[in-house]
């Protein structure tokens, strides 16, 4: 149940995480592209890069061990532009929507800063301009005036390695399936297929998702549904219970003025 | 009792001034909050977007309102007269806390003046909006509501009027938060695999809906003893017996269906595993609920002192519920820790004192206390 039903998956990303050397090309044609600002204590490359208003996408590094080897692999971390968006549905005033071809637009104009879709997020993306006197919710936009206009996000474009593939969703998860199983080193898992009921950016890796710092624990069922399951409900109860709290104001209003003929003095 | 007289009147009590004072470093603190924004003036982050004032203020103050709704439906729809000595002041008490509420989302929002954007831009499909409509709708229907007591002193032409309207308001004002207070809880649903399943369940919205009813009967034993002490209005033992008996009665279903879910989602397991989140919903459930339970059916439970103090309990347990939900189940997930500044701290506790004062002017100058004939009117 998204606000629109859209026929298509839209445009999405893979990306490999095996091919990744970290250099952050990326993070840095993002800031250049949506002119965000640098800060000194929130890295957006290294091991303790982090999302935050100023980091839409950050690359964070991981030092692990592969068949008993040291091994190094870096995270790109951005909004993962899910099919069924739970800020979507989180929102009250609908200042996050689910376009047609895929990304998940933010619009400041209708935030009121209630912060209910960072709560809601199952990826925590959602980011606050909490040094603001009038602060508003950021995040990754998908670079969507250029998804529009045909053309790749721009972190997407400037990666040396080709880490990322941008194209329609459903060829990209046919791709992702044929990749992983075509080579025993990568994960049989393909994050981002199933988790939250879908998300456009879609991940493969060599290593273990939850070592590198990706959530799986995350329901597949959308988060929109858990919303929708009880919200289903309100118009019932609007008209059940409002007419039966007016049945008994009336019944009850009529029994008492039919006893009170009957017995005048009725200790009340 | 002052009053009938026409004059306004606010008598200065120690207590009071020291309200006042509390009250007005939070007025003045919060006019800061607002012009610096709220990384400089909460302990909030992209961990925890959420804290303190939505805790306490909204999801705590709005069940602890509960009184109007609970008390209206008992005494104005069921007709049960006996309770109308107490249906007025738990309606203002609500009123108020429902006020309270609305400042305290207000200053909880990260672009205040565009506070009115879900009232044209609707996003219908989230719990928020709900919420949102619903306490804005209420909170005028109480006004509403109170205007039937106001027009008794000022404006009496207006009196006729907004006594006609009584009935229906009285509807809608227990229709609107019967749905908000489930809404309420139902914002959390989203927070699956996220809040503690020790209280993330399916049906959080109707455990927040059952809590907020029986915290009603509760709320008004506490506070018409303390009305009582203020004012000499001592309201009869039995009619807060037979009004907590209702509470007790939605309490032990309560109880029931949490223990019931518990075990239906495989949770059992957490409540005695140890642990911070074990140990507050034990506090919780224990204090909160069992032991009121257990007052109630003893001997002492006859006794004004053994209902007070069972009403005290059973408040004091929907606070911690509600903190539990919004604080202690979510330590797990985020793996930080929240604790409030002094800002959010002083800004709640004047909120609160503002609402002390105002029920204690409302209490001088209108009749809530001492009112029986215009009840009866009214409820005929
Ligand atoms: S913070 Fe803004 S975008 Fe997020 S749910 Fe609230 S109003 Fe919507
Ligand atoms: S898609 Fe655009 S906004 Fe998102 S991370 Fe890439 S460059 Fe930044």
């Amino acid at each position: 149940m998204a606000y629109v039903k859209f026929d298509t998956p839209g445009k999405g990303v893979l990306v490999d995480l095996t091919k990744c050397v970290g250099c952050g090309s990326c993070s840095l044609a993002c800031k250049l592209w949506n002119d965000l600002g640098h800060d000194d204590e929130v890295p957006d490359q290294g091991p303790d890069a982090k999302l935050s208003d100023k980091n839409w996408t950050a690359v964070k590094f991981f030092a692990l061990e592969k068949d008993n080897e040291p091994v190094y692999r870096f995270v790109k971390n951005q909004c993962l532009h899910c099919q069924h968006p739970a800020c979507e549905s989180a929102c009250f005033s609908r200042a996050f929507q689910r376009t047609e071809n895929g990304p998940v637009v933010y619009y400041p104009h209708l935030c009121v800063g209630c912060r209910y879709c960072m709560l809601a997020c199952p990826f925590d993306v959602p980011k606050f301009q909490w040094d603001k006197s009038f602060p508003l919710v950021t995040k990754c936009q998908m670079c969507s005036s250029r998804v529009d206009k045909g053309e790749a996000p721009a972190c997407v474009g400037v990666c040396p390695t080709n880490v990322m593939t941008y194209g329609d969703r459903d060829e990209l998860l046919a791709m992702a399936r044929k990749t992983i199983e075509s080579d025993d080193k990568y994960i049989k898992h393909i994050y981002g297929e199933h988790e939250a009921g879908g998300t456009n950016w879609l991940y493969i890796s060599d290593i273990p998702f939850e070592k590198l710092g990706f959530r799986t624990d995350v329901t597949t069922r959308p988060i929109q549904e858990y919303s929708h399951e009880f919200l289903k409900y309100t118009p019932p109860v609007i008209v059940a219970w409002g007419g039966l709290l007016s049945a008994m104001y009336v019944y009850t209003k009529r029994r008492k003025e039919v006893a009170g003929k009957d017995k005048k003095d009725v200790p009340m | 009792m002052e009053a009938q007289s026409s004059k306004w009147v606010f008598r200065m009590t120690p207590i009071r001034f020291l309200l006042l004072i509390l009250a007005g470093v939070a007025a003045a603190l919060a006019v800061y909050r607002l012009v610096v924004g709220l990384g400089a003036t909460t302990n909030l982050n992209d961990h925890w977007p959420w804290g303190l004032w939505i805790g306490f203020d909204v999801l705590t103050g709005v069940a602890l309102a509960g009184g109007g709704y609970s008390v209206a439906l008992i005494a104005h729809i069921l007709h049960i007269e006996k309770f109308n000595v107490i249906a007025r002041s738990a309606m203002l008490t609500s009123l108020l806390g429902y006020l309270l509420v609305m400042i305290g989302l207000f200053l909880d929002i990260g672009q205040w003046f565009n506070f009115w954007r879900p009232f044209v831009s609707w996003g219908y499909h989230s719990v928020l909006f709900e919420v949102f409509w619903c306490v804005s709708l209420y909170t005028t229907v109480q006004v509403l509501e109170f205007g039937e007591i106001g027009t008794e002193k000022v404006a009496k032409s207006w009196h006729r009027l907004f006594a006609k309207a009584m009935p229906f308001l009285l509807i809608v004002g227990v229709l609107l938060p019967t749905l908000h207070q489930s809404s309420l809880g139902a914002l959390y649903l989203t927070q699956v695999g996220k809040l503690h399943p020790l209280w993330w369940s399916p049906y959080i919205g109707l455990f927040f809906l059952m809590s907020s009813f029986f915290v009603g009967p509760a709320m008004v034993t506490v506070e018409t003893s303390l009305a009582g002490r203020a004012w000499k209005h001592w309201v009869d033992v039995k009619i807060i017996r037979s009004l907590q008996r209702i509470g007790v009665t939605v309490m032990l279903m309560y109880l029931i269906l949490k223990i019931w879910d518990l075990f239906a989602r495989d949770a059992m397991q957490y409540v005695f595993a140890g642990g911070l989140e074990s140990t507050m919903f034990l506090i919780e459930m224990g204090l909160g609920v069992i032991i009121p339970i257990i007052i109630f059916f003893i001997p002492w439970g006859k006794t004004r002192a053994g209902l007070i103090t069972a009403g005290a309990l059973v408040a004091l347990g929907v606070i911690i519920n509600r903190m539990n939900v919004v604080i202690v189940g979510m330590i797990g997930y985020s793996g930080a820790g929240y604790i409030p500044s002094a800002i959010e701290i002083l800004v709640t506790v004047g909120l609160v004192a503002g609402g002390a004062l105002a029920y204690c002017f409302i209490c001088d100058n209108f009749r809530i206390l001492d009112h029986q004939e215009e009840q009866h009117k009214v409820a005929q």
